[in-house]
C-alpha cells in the first residue's frame, strides 16, 4: 500500500522542477513550452540510451559498449548512405536497429555462455567496436554534403509539433513501460536481478534473460547511433566518446540500484532529463560548459548516497510489536 | 506425539509420479545412486534421511533444476524427462523451498504468477485478471494481506503462505515442501498443517521433507528413508515407529546422550550490564562463569542472536558495558571482541563462518595472524604448525590443509571454523546453533567437544532452539522472549516445560510491549 | 556414537609449488608475453634495439603503477574508475602551484597529496557511507576531471621546471629510466604488501567473503579505506611522472587511462569479482600490453587499431581457457 506513489522518482521529478524554477528566475524564457521542447529533443538519445541501460543494469550487468556501438553503428549507416543515395530510410533503420543488437548480442552471449562478467566483456568490446570504425572508415570523416538530404533530415522531421528524434524517445519509453509492466521479459528482468537464485527456481533462465537485456540495449543503441549521426550531419571514430558514463550516470540518477532489480522506466527517463536540463541550462544561467562534468559527477554522488539512504532496509522491530509472538 | 489427523489411505492407488533407479553424480560425488520414490494422490509421503542422504537433490530433479544421470521418472506410468524448471511445472510438479526464493521487488500477485500469468489477447500480462486470481487464491489459504502488496513489506511467514498461493496457482498435481516448517512459529505451523489436509483432500500428492519427527508422524501417511544417497526402506508411517525409522535413517540406534559435564564452574568471566538495542533487544543482564556452559534459548525472532552479535561488536548496542575479568571493556567491533577474548561461531556457516575460497589454514589462521607473523609479514610455517594443531585436535577430515575450505562438507567446515577461534585462545566462545543441520553423528561430536572444551576451562555461550540439547548441555539456561530475557533458570528447573512456557510467555504475565 | 578421536594426518599441500606455478595463470601469460616478443623480433627489425625497447616501456610504467594498487583494491572486490581523473586533477593541482612558483619538491608532494585526498575521498564514499564502489568512483571521475575544466577550461598549463622533467624523462644509467626504477619499486612493494604481509591476507579474506572476514575480527573497512587511499596515491604518482614527461597539464590528460589500467589487472588474471590474482601476474600484463602496443606501433598500426587487440586480449585470455574447458566437458561426457 506505501507504495502507490514512487518515492525515488516524485523526490526526482521534485528536484527537476525546482531545478526549472532556479533556472527560470534568471531566465525566464528557458521554461517556455518550446525550449523545453529543444531541450528534451536534445536528451532524446540519452533518454533511448539510459532505457537500454537500465534493463541491462537491472539484470546485474551493466554495458559500457553503448557509445561505442552507437558510434559503428553510425559510421557504418552514414558509408551505406554514401554508397547507396538512394536506400530509403526505413531500410537504413532497420539495419542500425539489427546491427545495433548483432552486437549487443555478441556482449550477451559472452557473458550468458561463457559467464564472463559483463564489465570485463563491454569493456573489451567498447576498445573492439571503437577500433573496427577506424578500420572500415580508415580514419576518415563522413561528412554532411556526403550524405543524402533525406539521411539527414529525418530526425528533424515534425510530426505533430515535434522531430522525429523527440518521438522516438517518446515511443521508446511508452514501449518500455508496456514491456518492463506488462510483459513475461519485463517481469523477468526485475526477478532475475532481484533474485537470480529464486529466478532459477522459477523456471527463468538468468543466463538468457541477461543476453536479451543485451540485445535490447544493444538496438538502441544501433537505433541511436542513426539518429546520432544524422542529426549531428557527421560520423568519425569518436562520436559519442565517454556517453557511455553519462548512460549510466542517467541510471544512477534515476534511482536504479547498480546492484540489479531495482529501478523503473520513470526513474531512468527523468535521470536522463535531470542531465539533459543541467546541460542545457548551463550557458543560459552563464556558467561556463565546463561545470557540467563536475555537476554530474556530484549529481551521481548524491543520488547513490540519497538512494541507498531511502532503500536502507527497517529492522524488525520486534520490540515494539505486541503481536510479534503470540 | 503421533496422533494423526487423516486415516491411511487406501493402498491400491497407482502414483503420479514414481522415481526408478534414479541416479546423480557430481565430479566425485554419487549424490543419488539408484533411488526409488513414488508419490500416491491424496498422500503425504515424508522423505526422511540425514543431511547428505540425497533429499534436497532429489527435489531439485524432481523440478528439473538437476538431470539424472540414470533411471526413469514416471508420471501416471509413462516416463518423462524434466528438462527445465519449466518442463516440471508443465507436468504438474511444483515445490515450495525451504529458502523463500521469491522476489522482493515484485508484488504479490506477480510472486504467484510470475511465469504463468494470465494474458490478454495482445499477449500482455493481464494485471487484473491477476489480482483478481491471486486474491481468490490468498482467501482460499486465509492469507491477511492483499495481493498488491509489495512482496519485501512481508514478514517471512506471510512470504511462505506466497509461496504456497504460487504453488496452488499452478494448478499442481504434486506438490513438494522442503523443510517447509523450519522459520515458522507454533501457531503458523498449526496454519500450514491445515493447509496440507486441505491439499490432501483435492487428491494432491505430497513430498515432505522436514528433519522434526514430531511432524512427520502428525502429518504423513507414508515414509521413505534415504540413507548416504541410496534407497532404505518405505511404508506407511503407521506401521513404523519413532525409533525404527531414526534406526533407518542412520544406519545404527542412536538415543540422544549427552556427555557428563563434570567440569568445575570458576568466578566470572563475563558479565552483562544493560545491554539494550533500539530495535532488537533490551536489558540484558547475565554474568558468565569460567569452564560454565550458558544455553540460551527462545523463540525464532526473540533476539538472541541479535544480542551475541552485539556482544561480538557486529551491531553496536545503544547501551550497556560488559565487564570482562572485572575490567569494563568496550566491544566496537569483532576485532575488539577477539582481543578480549570473546569470539563467535555463527549460524550461517557459509556465509559468516568459513571464507571459501581461502585454503583451510589461511581460515584457521586468520584472526591469528598477528601471533604467526612477525612485525606484519606472513610466516606460512608458523601458520601451518597452528593449522595443523587445531585441525588434528578437531579430527578434521581434509585432503590438505591448503584446500579450499569450500570443497568442505559442512560439518567439517564448522570444524574450520571452531579452529579457527580456538586458536587465538579465547575466553569466552559463543556457539549459535552449532549443530544445526549437521547429521547426528557430528552432532553428538560437537556435543563432546563442548564439554571438553568447558572443562579446559573455557566459558561457552550455547544458542539452541532444540530443548534436548539446551537441557542436555547447558549448566544454566536463559531464556529469551521478544528481545528480553524471560527467566534464567538452572539445576532441576531446566524442563522443558519451563522452557517453553517462558519462551512463549504463559506464564508470566507479557510485559514487553512497551519500548 | 560419537567418533572416536582419533588424530589424522592432513598433509599441509598436495601439489608441489612448481606444478602449481607450472599451471597457473602467469605462466600462461608469461608464455603469451615470449611469443608475442619473438613474433615482434620477427617482425620488425627495429625491434630489437635496447633504445627502442626503453621507450617502449612509457607505454606502460605509469598505468602499471596505478595498475598495482588497483589489483589490491579489485581483488578486495571493490574498484575505482576515477585514477584517470585523479591524474588530472593532481596534474592540475601541481600546475596551478607551479603559476605560485612552486618549486620541483613543493610540485611532487602537491601532486601526492592530491591523489591520496582523492583517494580518501572515495573511500569515504565506499567504506564510511556504505555505497557501490563502482558507482561512486564513476560519480568521482567526472567530479574529479570536472574540477580540472572548471579549473583550466581549454588553457593548459606549462614551462614546469627543468628539474622537475626528471621523473618523466630522466635516465638513470643508459637505457635504464626513472619511470622503470619506480615502477620495479612499487612491484615489489606491492608484490611483498600482498604475497608477504598480514594486511594482503585481509585483502584476499576480504575479497572471497567480506562478511565472513569481519566475523572473523578483520578490519574490513579500514582495510579498504587503506585501498583506497593507496590507489589515489599512486594516481598521484603516475600524475607527477606523466605530468613530468609531458612537459604539460590539460583538463584531458590521461583519459580513458583508467580502463586500461583495468584491462592490466584482469589480464594479469585477477578476478574482476575479488578474491584472487596476484603482483607477478600483473607484471607480465603490464608487458604484454606494452610489446604488443609497441610492436604494432613499429609496425605503423594506429593506436586506435591497437585497441582491438587489447580488447581481443581482455576477453580472449578469458574466454579460451573456459572455451577449451567446455569443449573438453562435451568429449568426455
Amino acid at each position: 500500500m506505501s507504495r502507490l506513489i514512487p518515492v525515488r522518482e516524485t523526490i526526482l521529478a521534485a528536484a527537476i522542477l525546482v531545478l526549472l524554477l532556479l533556472i527560470s528566475s534568471r531566465f525566464a524564457g528557458f521554461i517556455a513550452p518550446s525550449n523545453l521542447a529543444n531541450v528534451f529533443n536534445d536528451t532524446a538519445p540519452l533518454i533511448i540510451l539510459a532505457l537500454g541501460q537500465m534493463v541491462v543494469i537491472l539484470t546485474r550487468c551493466i554495458d559500457l559498449s553503448v557509445a561505442a556501438n552507437l558510434a559503428l553503428t553510425g559510421m557504418v549507416v552514414a558509408m551505406i548512405n554514401v554508397a547507396m543515395p538512394g536506400l530509403p530510410i526505413p531500410v537504413i533503420l532497420a539495419v542500425a536497429v539489427l546491427l545495433g543488437a548483432v552486437m549487443g548480442a555478441v556482449n550477451g552471449i559472452l557473458v550468458w555462455k561463457l559467464s564472463i562478467p559483463p564489465i570485463v566483456v563491454t569493456l573489451g568490446t567498447m576498445t573492439i567496436f571503437r577500433g573496427i570504425i577506424f578500420l572500415i572508415s580508415d580514419g576518415k570523416w563522413v561528412n554532411s554534403h556526403e550524405m543524402s538530404p533525406a539521411f539527414t533530415a529525418f530526425p528533424r522531421m515534425e510530426l505533430l509539433g515535434l522531430p522525429v528524434l523527440s518521438w522516438a524517445a517518446i515511443i521508446t519509453i511508452i514501449l518500455f513501460g508496456i514491456m518492463m509492466a506488462r510483459t513475461q521479459f519485463g517481469r523477468s528482468i526485475f526477478a532475475v536481478g532481484g533474485n537470480p537464485h529464486a529466478a532459477v527456481y522459477t523456471g527463468i533462465d538468468v543466463g538468457r534473460t541477461q543476453f536479451w537485456a543485451f540485445v535490447v540495449s544493444g538496438a538502441l543503441a544501433g537505433l541511436t547511433g542513426y539518429l546520432w549521426v544524422s542529426r549531428f550531419a557527421v560520423a568519425y571514430v569518436d562520436i559519442a566518446g565517454g556517453f557511455e558514463l553519462e548512460v549510466v550516470a542517467a541510471c544512477v540518477i534515476g534511482g536504479i540500484s547498480i546492484a540489479g532489480g531495482i529501478g523503473s522506466v520513470g526513474g531512468a527517463v527523468l535521470g536522463a532529463i535531470f542531465l539533459g536540463v543541467v546541460k542545457n541550462a548551463l550557458p543560459v544561467v552563464n556558467i561556463s560548459p565546463f561545470w557540467q562534468l563536475a555537476i554530474s559527477g556530484s549529481a551521481i554522488l548524491i543520488a547513490v548516497a540519497f538512494n541507498s539512504r531511502s532503500g536502507r532496509t527497517k529492522g524488525r522491530i520486534i520490540l515494539k510489536s505486541a503481536e510479534a509472538t503470540q | 506425539m503421533t496422533t494423526r489427523i487423516a486415516p491411511a489411505p487406501a493402498p491400491d492407488v497407482s502414483p503420479i509420479v514414481s522415481m526408478d533407479m534414479i541416479t546423480k553424480t557430481f565430479p566425485g560425488v554419487k549424490a543419488l545412486d539408484q533411488v526409488k520414490l513414488d508419490l500416491f494422490p491424496g498422500q503425504v509421503t515424508a522423505l526422511v534421511g540425514e543431511n547428505g542422504a540425497g533429499k534436497s537433490t532429489t527435489v531439485k530433479i524432481l523440478t528439473g533444476i538437476y538431470q539424472p544421470n540414470g533411471g526413469t521418472i514416471r508420471i501416471d506410468g509413462d516416463p518423462v524427462v524434466l528438462a527445465t524448471p519449466d518442463d516440471a511445472s508443465q507436468a504438474g510438479i511444483t515445490a515450495i523451498h525451504q529458502e523463500t526464493v521469491l522476489f522482493d521487488e515484485l508484488s504479490v500477485a506477480e510472486n504467484i504468477y510470475i511465469g504463468h500469468a494470465p494474458r490478454t489477447r495482445l499477449g500482455l500480462i493481464d494485471k487484473a485478471r491477476m489480482h483478481q486470481d491471486a486474491s481468490a487464491l490468498l482467501t482460499e489459504i486465509g492469507a491477511p494481506f492483499s495481493s498488491h502488496t509489495q512482496l519485501r513489506d512481508l514478514g517471512i511467514a506471510n512470504k511462505h503462505l506466497v509461496a504456497i498461493a504460487r504453488a496452488l496457482s499452478v494448478d499442481a498435481r504434486v506438490v513438494i515442501m522442503d523443510e517447509p516448517t523450519a522459520a515458522l512459529s507454533h501457531k503458523e505451523i498449526e496454519e500450514l498443517y491445515e493447509l496440507v489436509e486441505t491439499l490432501k483432500s483435492q487428491g494432491k500428492a505430497i513430498l515432505f521433507i522436514s528433519h522434526k519427527f514430531d511432524e512427520i508422524f502428525r502429518i504423513a501417511d507414508r515414509y521413505t528413508v534415504f540413507r548416504d544417497g541410496a534407497f532404505v526402506a518405505d511404508g506407511q508411517i503407521s506401521d513404523i515407529a519413532e525409533n525404527d525409522l531414526v534406526k533407518m535413517m542412520v544406519g545404527r540406534s542412536v538415543e540422544q546422550i549427552f556427555p557428563q559435564t563434570n567440569h568445575e564452574i570458576g568466578e566470572e568471566v563475563l558479565k552483562v550490564v544493560g545491554y539494550a538495542h533500539p530495535t532488537e533487544f533490551a536489558d540484558i543482564n547475565f554474568t558468565l562463569n569460567k569452564g560454565e556452559i550458558l544455553g540460551f534459548y527462545g523463540l525464532v525472532g526473540a533476539g538472541r542472536s541479535e544480542f551475541m552479535q552485539a556482544l561480538f561488536g557486529i551491531t553496536k548496542p545503544s547501551k550497556g558495558v560488559c565487564r570482562i575479568n572485572g575490567n569494563i571493556e568496550v566491544i566496537r567491533s569483532p576485532a575488539d571482541a577477539v582481543a578480549n577474548g570473546i569470539v563467535y561461531v555463527p549460524e550461517d556457516r557459509g556465509k559468516q563462518g568459513a571464507i571459501i575460497g581461502l585454503p583451510i589454514f589461511q581460515n584457521i589462521t586468520l584472526p591469528s595472524l598477528d601471533k604467526t607473523s612477525r612485525k606484519g609479514f606472513l610466516k606460512l610455517a608458523e601458520e601451518f604448525k597452528l593449522a595443523r594443531e587445531y585441525s588434528q585436535r578437531l579430527d578434521l577430515r581434509a585432503a590438505s590443509l591448503d584446500q579450499d575450505v569450500g570443497n568442505l562438507s559442512g560439518g567439517n567446515q564448522q570444524k574450520v571454523v571452531i579452529a579457527k577461534w580456538l586458536a587465538t585462545q579465547p575466553q569466552v566462545i559463543i556457539l549459535d546453533e552449532p549443530t544445526k543441520g549437521i547429521d547426528i553423528g557430528s552432532k553428538a561430536a560437537v556435543h563432546e567437544f563442548m564439554a571438553e572444551l568447558a572443562a579446559q576451562g573455557l566459558s561457552v555461550i550455547m544458542v539452541s532452539s532444540e530443548i534436548p540439547e539446551v537441557i542436555g548441555m547447558s549448566d544454566r539456561v536463559i531464556v529469551m522472549r521478544d528481545g528480553r530475557i524471560a527467566a534464567e533458570v538452572e539445576g532441576d528447573d531446566m524442563t522443558p516445560e519451563t522452557l517453553v512456557r517462558h519462551a512463549a510467555g504463559i506464564t508470566t504475565p507479557t510485559e514487553g510491549a512497551a519500548a | 556414537m560419537t567418533t572416536a578421536p582419533q588424530t589424522r594426518h592432513v598433509p599441509d599441500r598436495l601439489n608441489s609449488r612448481a606444478a602449481r606455478i607450472f599451471k597457473s595463470w602467469e605462466a600462461l601469460l608469461l608464455a603469451v608475453a615470449i611469443a608475442i616478443f619473438v613474433i615482434n623480433s620477427f617482425a620488425s627489425p627495429y625491434f630489437l634495439s635496447a633504445w627502442n625497447l626503453s621507450d617502449a616501456t612509457f607505454n606502460f610504467t605509469e598505468k602499471a603503477m596505478i595498475a598495482f594498487a588497483m589489483a589490491l583494491l579489485i581483488i578486495s572486490g571493490e574498484i575505482d574508475l576515477s585514477v584517470a581523473s585523479i591524474i588530472a586533477l593532481a596534474s592540475t593541482a601541481m600546475g596551478l602551484a607551479l603559476q605560485y612558483g612552486a618549486g620541483t619538491p613543493e610540485l611532487v608532494i602537491i601532486g601526492l597529496t592530491v591523489g591520496v585526498l582523492c583517494g580518501a575521498f572515495n573511500g569515504f564514499f565506499v567504506t564510511v557511507l556504505g555505497l557501490p564502489s563502482i558507482v561512486v568512483t564513476i560519480g568521482t571521475m567526472s567530479l574529479f576531471r570536472g574540477i580540472s575544466f572548471i579549473i583550466l577550461g581549454d588553457d593548459a598549463f606549462r614551462g614546469y621546471p627543468a628539474s622537475f622533467s626528471w621523473f618523466g624523462q630522466g635516465y638513470i644509467y643508459w637505457v635504464f629510466t626513472v619511470e622503470m626504477l619506480l615502477f620495479v619499486i612499487i612491484a615489489v612493494i606491492y608484490g611483498v604488501l600482498l604475497h608477504k604481509t598480514n594486511f594482503g591476507r585481509a585483502v584476499y579474506a576480504i575479497g572471497n567473503n567480506p562478511t565472513g572476514a569481519m566475523f572473523s575480527g578483520i578490519r574490513v573497512a579500514r582495510v579498504k579505506f587503506i585501498l583506497f587511499l593507496l590507489t589515489g596515491l599512486m594516481s598521484g604518482v603516475a600524475a607527477v611522472c606523466l605530468t613530468s614527461r609531458l612537459g604539460s597539464t590539460r583538463p584531458s590528460i590521461a583519459t580513458g587511462m583508467e580502463l586500461e589500467v583495468v584491462t592490466m589487472v584482469v589480464l594479469g588474471g585477477v578476478n574482476i569479482l575479488g578474491g584472487s590474482g596476484t603482483i607477478p601476474g600483473v607484471v607480465i600484463a603490464a608487458f604484454v600490453m606494452g610489446l604488443v602496443t609497441f610492436g604494432l606501433g613499429l609496425l605503423n598500426v594506429p593506436g586506435i587499431v591497437m585497441s582491438i587487440f587489447i580488447g581481443l586480449l581482455l576477453i580472449g585470455v578469458i574466454a579460451l581457457p573456459r572455451l577449451w574447458a567446455m569443449a573438453a566437458a562435451r568429449r568426455t561426457p
